[in-house]
């Protein structure tokens, strides 16, 4: 029969808990080296793309079959999104107007509210989940099944055949997609204010784009561009970069939605900055 | 055999992290010879030809291919040898989104930029017949059996006329009547199309079938090499338990 040791226990306990800890530590440092590897990573990424970009071979045909993969694929989800924004905010604020005794403002209100922000937000998150996930996945199971080891060693060079073609569809789908967002939004609260009173389309028109300056429309216009640019960017980086193992695949596809969504409202917000101090 | 060796490894070193893969290999790779590189799994046999090719980098040590230094290559240079080198990926590797053809006509359109339309769709019929699956033609790669993916894989790698072949496991995980096909193919290749090749395999009826000299690698390191009757002879234990 084993005898019970309170000084072995004890010991024991304690070395479990230092090793405990330093691997802790451990794990830490390992992690702090990654954040700035991975920044790093991400700028020679960036600098990569741009040389490719402007390399002879563009791969135009690939970047004809993304463009149609991410615009056209996309109209019936914008569609829908689209039309709901504008009838959902009509809806919403047309009570309030009411009050004011202002309800002749409505089309120029949300006409002017969905081309500087909503539409062009609301779609670049719609595109962060589709396309950005869409491009995580895809590129990542290549990756993890050594399609893209394939293609380089077919002495292709998978940066500019399957990257540089994403990223640039996105840039410009993206901005695509929102001015279609804008036109089905406005539509959309053209149904919204007819649902409560006739309406006339010529004149709800003509009221909706009689504020909308210029000034209105190029920021969000420019700053489209750039949501086009994070989505793309974010989604073949984590694709491209996935480790090993398929379940790689999923965490790239994650991770891909949640930075690009984030970094969409991040580029907003400094655009809408920008925006304001020029103004 | 003293013909000047068409790959050529010399104290080759690579870890990852501070797990070390390979510690010192040296081999040697002579025109027209088979070369088997036999070893469990997860003894770096892949890690080894990945360092062939240039996806992976070596640590230390010098890999030639037609006495170009690997490690030492630009990448157009080395897009330039890839060209020379076919490369059958375990796992197959093909393109998911792109149907047969189209994945043979990928690296065909890129490495035989002067062929006509005409001339690659022959030339991709001639392969496709080569590995019995000419009817495949227009299926994609997800209504494959896995023993037709392999098949259409190593088409895809013969299609553009390799110098060097280097197999990664072959036949592993195919019944044994695909898997004797497989092992024929290769050396009907090598007969063939010329090829030097380096096959990778645990499959013992496969490197009987297709090995001219073998190697085996274990702990990192080149652990035996000889013909394969001094293989089969061998009374050392890690080798009989191969040859069981
Ligand atoms: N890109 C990589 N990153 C990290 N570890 C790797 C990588 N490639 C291979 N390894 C590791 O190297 C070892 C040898 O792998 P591999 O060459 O694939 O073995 P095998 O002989 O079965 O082909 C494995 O332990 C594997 O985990
Ligand atoms: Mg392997």
């Amino acid at each position: 029969m084993k005898k019970f040791n309170p000084v072995a226990k004890v010991k024991g306990f304690a070395t479990t808990q230092s090793v405990r800890l330093s691997e802790k530590t451990m794990a830490k440092t390992v992690m702090a080296n990654n954040f700035l590897t991975d920044i790093a990573d991400v700028f020679l990424f960036i600098i990569q793309i741009i040389r490719e970009t402007f390399s002879r071979d563009f791969e135009w045909k690939e970047f004809f079959r993304q463009c149609f993969q991410i615009g056209y694929k996309s109209l019936p989800l914008i569609s829908i999104t689209g039309t709901i924004m504008g009838l959902v905010l009509t809806i919403q604020s047309r009570p309030v107007l009411i009050n004011f005794g202002a309800v002749t403002l409505l089309p120029g209100m949300v006409a002017i509210s969905l081309i500087r922000e909503m539409a062009p937000v609301i779609t670049a998150l719609i595109c962060a989940g589709k396309i950005g996930s869409g491009m995580g996945a895809e590129l990542g199971s290549m990756r993890v099944t050594e399609q893209i080891d394939a293609m380089e060693v077919s002495s292709t060079n998978p940066m500019r055949f399957l990257v540089v073609t994403r990223v640039m569809a996105a840039i410009l789908m993206v901005p695509l997609l929102i001015l279609y967002a804008d036109a089905l939004g406005i539509l959309g609260s053209w149904a919204g204010a007819s649902i409560k009173g006739d309406v006339s389309f010529v004149l709800f028109f003509s009221q909706a784009f009689a504020p909308v300056k210029f000034m209105d429309f190029f920021p969000a216009f420019i700053k489209s561009f750039f949501f086009g640019a994070v989505i793309g960017l974010v989604g073949c980086y984590k694709g491209y970069n996935a480790g090993r193992g398929t379940e790689s695949v999923g965490v790239a596809a994650n991770s891909a939605v949640v930075l690009a969504s984030l970094l969409v409202i991040v580029v907003d917000m400094i655009a809408v900055q920008i925006t304001d101090m020029m103004l | 055999m003293n013909a000047k060796p068409v790959v050529e490894i010399k104290n080759l070193k690579k870890s990852f992290g501070n797990q070390e893969v390979l510690t010192d290999v040296s081999l040697n790779l002579y025109e027209g010879e088979n070369l088997v590189v036999l070893g469990k799994s997860g003894s770096g046999k892949s890690v080894l030809i990945k360092c062939i090719v240039g996806l992976l980098r070596a640590d230390a040590g010098s890999v030639k291919v037609f006495e170009n230094d690997v490690t030492a290559l630009n990448r157009k240079n080395l897009g330039l040898l890839r060209q020379k080198i076919g490369f059958l990926f375990q796992s197959g590797a093909l393109y998911d989104s792109m149907t047969v053809k189209q994945n043979l006509e990928f690296p065909l359109r890129r490495i035989k930029k002067d062929l006509s339309e005409k001339e690659r769709d022959a030339k991709i019929n001639e392969v496709l017949e080569n590995v019995g699956l000419a009817d495949a033609l227009h299926k994609m790669p997800s209504q494959l059996s896995g023993g037709m993916r392999k098949r259409i894989s190593l088409a895809r790698t013969i299609v553009v006329d390799p110098m060097v072949m280097l197999y990664d496991e072959p036949t592993t995980g195919l019944d044994p009547v695909t898997s004797d096909e497989i092992s024929s193919l290769i050396t009907e290749v090598q007969k063939k199309y010329k090829t030097s090749s380096i096959i990778i395999t645990h499959d013992i009826k496969c490197a009987h079938h297709t090995a001219n000299r073998m190697i085996m690698l274990s702990k990192g390191e080149v652990y035996m090499e000889g013909k394969p009757k001094d293989f089969e002879n061998s009374t050392d234990p890690l080798i009989r338990s191969f040859f069981m």
